[in-house]
């Protein structure tokens, strides 16, 4: 397995994350890098969540076991929590730590798990966490949707995957709206900078 | 231009499965492409109805897919290459063209694609359609990856042509929503036009003509099975006394395992691409060198019971397993990690899986189950018929069908009893109301009405079933993502040329009594109208008329006008508990309306005790 690297992203439908995993197939392919990826969506409109799995290397699986998480990133704590089961105790975690509680909590049928509790849980059980507040340093970049580009960086910048920040840079120019380029490279430069000051 | 036009042979693009199978078709110059949208084939047809506004490819969204699959058969008997494509359940519907289309056949290539759902991620059930290609008696393809799709969908068409007969292009979701690299190939012109040659004595199948056509089925399964022997997509991988036979997605994990645990050189590999009919002889010399063999396959049996059968034949006695209690389950998808470990075990080399954490110290996470979105128009007729039933102290059973409405099930609305497939809702309300005493209210949706549901509203008028029909008319087909159907206005997709079915005249035309039409956002009004529908003796249909809100936002229909919550609210909280719009949430032990969610409804702002939610207004 050392010539593959498996990625899991999980969000909430609407987080943007089929446009992230676009991304990374887009750098993978300029990078001449083989890629898989698989997406379970359909009811992502409808709140439910969004997984991918990408794997990047020699693998022919277009997905990802439990517990074979190389890098898992979650937009949202507690579905990064709920995604644990992916990984192993070698995996890094990168996560956004700014919540999007599901509506069953509103109407009483659960409860929201602390943040601070998330983040134990995720570095105890795990090789590596980087958490951030994605969502802030989105808003920061001028585009609050852009969260997902924010942990790109983030991504990117933990080095667990082969592809550098100039290629996937490049892979957001051809795949991202032009009138939100600029903030999208923003965005990823400051999930660069964060998780690097992590 | 549509992406997958690009006229670039070499070109390598990174593309969805389904992208890959419409670009295979558009490679083999398909012609007629129909389909009734249904995941997770839907993108095949999506890309496909985008290239006809660009291309001479006709395209159709069709009633059902029954239908879809006799307008694909009548052109490809008219001599041009016509594809249909389906979720697997949709293979049901047409299943009865399917079957003596096999024996008329065809005079230009057809592929029928059929996308099954292990797993069901969004489906009734996880039929294994493989059982299609043996029941019919057509060949079946069954690619395992994204490039291999696109290759396959080309290779298919020549195929048909080769045997006359329709091709089955089978699927799985892990196939239709991966993305690969694809390398293009050239794109070869369709021919739009054939001709039709009457040949009655062989495409009219009445008992004489089919007693022959049969004969003519199973000379073409004995070709078929002969090209199966040498089809390059029949391959042998690695060396050595073991074996493993799979097909699609499975042989992905397979090649992954045998990798990992270093097998290569110790197991063989039987992958099936060409799999119905299956190559006796290719798979009787394979198990005549193997010492043991393991097929890995999702869903039923199919190869191994044949395999096993073939081993008898050849009087072989080596171990062959599948599916056992030890090794690989009938239910749900596999991933290469349960495959990785049934191969270590079935070869006994050692494997230690990677240390997972324990995780049995997470405490209960709140769940994130799929809602109808806010301000969709479902939400607010569910409400105004439990409120009506309420306010008649009516007992109900409530049926319902295959759509976005279906996740009216979910408390608090809790308005699903009883589903079993598309248009049900109009069928199974004729059971219930002769078997109890109960009121029956089922739910149907527009694209679903039109699908299946109108020939169960003929026999509820017919056999004077009581019931009432509730047609939750949103305008589009929603769930599977916005396509048209024929109550559509076509002009809002800037369409011309397309005819337009009213509802309301074809329940009238078949005899339906009490009629009465809704504004579901409009509370009070369609609550009496309702109670009116629910108070009549026999069969009665309520229409609930009202864009659904995702489509409107979209094509821009309605005005977005959000709601707040002012400080009249006193915390009664009936808006979050009856409704359970998405748009709410509780910050501070109060509630709030999400501004960007909400779409202005007005459905909870008309429940509201304190008529404390107001309209947003606009700053200046």
């Amino acid at each position: 397995m050392t010539d593959t690297t498996r990625l899991i992203i999980v969000a909430v439908g609407g987080q943007g994350n089929l446009l992230a995993s676009g991304v990374l197939a887009e750098a993978a392919l300029l990078a001449d890098i083989p890629v898989r990826m698989s997406e379970i969506h359909g009811m992502a409109q409808r709140g439910g969540v969004v997984e991918s799995a990408m794997v990047f290397g020699d693998a022919q699986s277009p997905i990802i076991a439990d517990g074979e998480a190389d890098v898992l990133v979650g937009f949202e704590p507690c579905e990064t929590l709920r995604a644990l089961n992916k990984c192993n105790t070698e995996t890094v975690v990168i996560t956004n730590l700014a919540p999007l509680p599901p509506f069953t909590v509103a109407i009483g049928q659960g409860v929201y798990p602390d943040i601070d509790q998330i983040q134990e849980l995720i570095r105890k059980k795990t090789g590596r966490l980087i958490a951030l507040d994605a969502s802030a340093l989105a808003k920061k970049s001028g585009n609050v949707r852009a969260l997902n580009m924010v942990l790109l960086g983030a991504l990117i910048q933990s080095g667990v995957l082969p592809l550098t920040a100039e290629q996937v840079k490049e892979a957001m120019r051809t795949r991202t709206k032009k009138a939100f380029l600029e903030s999208n490279l923003k965005a990823f430069d400051l999930g660069f900078e964060a998780a690097a000051a992590i | 231009m549509h992406k997958l036009l690009t006229d670039q042979p070499g070109k390598k693009m990174m593309l969805l499965g389904n992208e890959a199978i419409a670009r295979g078709a558009i490679e083999a110059g398909v012609a007629v492409a129909t389909t009734y949208p249904g995941t997770p084939s839907s993108e095949i047809s999506l890309n496909l109805f985008q290239m006809s506004q660009e291309s001479d490819l006709f395209f159709e969204y069709s009633t059902n897919e029954k239908v879809s699959m006799e307008v694909a058969a009548a052109a490809a008997n008219a001599g041009v290459r016509a594809m249909c494509m389906m979720k697997h359940v949709g293979l049901n519907v047409a299943a009865d063209v399917l079957m003596t289309l096999a024996y008329v056949g065809v005079k230009a290539g057809m592929v029928v694609v059929t996308a099954d759902d292990p797993f069901m991620f969004s489906s009734q059930n996880e039929q294994d359609n493989r059982f299609y290609g043996k029941l019919s008696g057509l060949p079946v393809l069954e690619p395992s990856s994204v490039d291999e799709a696109r290759r396959m969908t080309a290779y298919a068409f020549e195929l048909s042509e080769q045997l006359g007969e329709p091709v089955i292009l089978r699927t799985t979701t892990r196939i239709n929503h991966s993305s690969g690299i694809v390398e293009l190939d050239k794109i070869m012109p369709p021919k739009t036009k054939g001709d039709f040659t009457k040949d009655p004595m062989n495409q009219v199948p009445v008992p004489a003509v089919a007693r022959k056509l049969h004969v003519k089925l199973l000379e073409n399964w004995h070709k078929a099975r002969d090209i199966a022997e040498t089809s390059d997509f029949n391959i042998i991988d690695g060396k050595g006394p073991g074996g493993i036979i799979c097909n699609g997605v499975s042989y992905t994990y397979v090649t992954d395992a045998v990798g990992e645990l270093d097998l290569g050189d110790r197991v063989r590999v039987l992958r099936l691409g060409l799999s119905h009919p299956m190559p006796e002889k290719m798979i009787k010399d394979f198990l005549a060198a193997s010492d043991k063999v393991l097929i890995v396959e999702e869903g039923e049996p199919v190869m191994e019971e044949a395999v096993k059968a073939f081993a008898q034949e050849a009087g072989l006695t080596l171990p062959i397993r599948g599916k056992a209690e030890d090794l690989f389950s009938r239910l749900y998808e596999f991933n290469p990690g349960m495959v990785r470990q049934c191969v270590a075990r079935f070869f006994d080399v050692p494997y230690t899986p990677p240390e997972v954490p324990d995780l049995s110290d997470i405490p209960p996470l709140p769940n994130r189950p799929p809602n109808l979105c806010a301000g969709c128009s479902h939400r607010a007729t569910y409400l105004e018929i439990k409120k009506a039933v309420a306010e008649l102290g009516l007992d109900t059973i409530y049926p319902t069908d295959i759509g976005c409405y279906t996740l009216g099930m979910l408390p608090p609305l809790s308005m699903a009893d009883f589903l079993l497939c598309m248009g049900s809702s109009a069928g199974t309300p004729g059971g219930f109301a002769v078997a109890t005493d109960k009121k029956v209210i089922s739910f149907i949706g527009d694209s679903t009405f039109f699908h299946s549901g109108i020939p169960g509203l003929v026999n509820a008028v017919f056999n004077n079933h009581n019931h009432t029909l509730v047609i939750l008319d949103n305008g589009i087909t929603a769930m599977t993502g916005h396509q048209p159907n024929p109550g559509v206005d076509m002009s809002v997709f800037n369409l011309q040329g397309y005819g337009r079915i009213s509802i309301e005249k074809v329940v009238e035309a078949l005899g339906v009594q009490k009629i009465v039409k809704i504004k579901p956002f409009k509370l009070a009004k369609s609550i009496e109208a309702i109670k009116e529908a629910l108070s009549y003796e026999g069969v009665s249909v309520i229409i609930s008329e009202e864009p659904c809100a995702l489509f409107a936002q979209a094509y821009k229909l309605k005005k977005k006008r959000a709601f707040y919550i002012s400080d009249a609210c006193k915390n009664h909280r009936d808006c979050i508990n009856q409704l359970a719009c998405p748009a709410f949430y509780i910050e501070n032990e109060r509630v709030h309306i999400d501004e960007v969610a909400c779409v202005g409804c007005a459905v909870c702002a008309q429940i509201c005790p304190e008529n404390a939610i107001r309209p947003v207004k606009k700053a200046g």
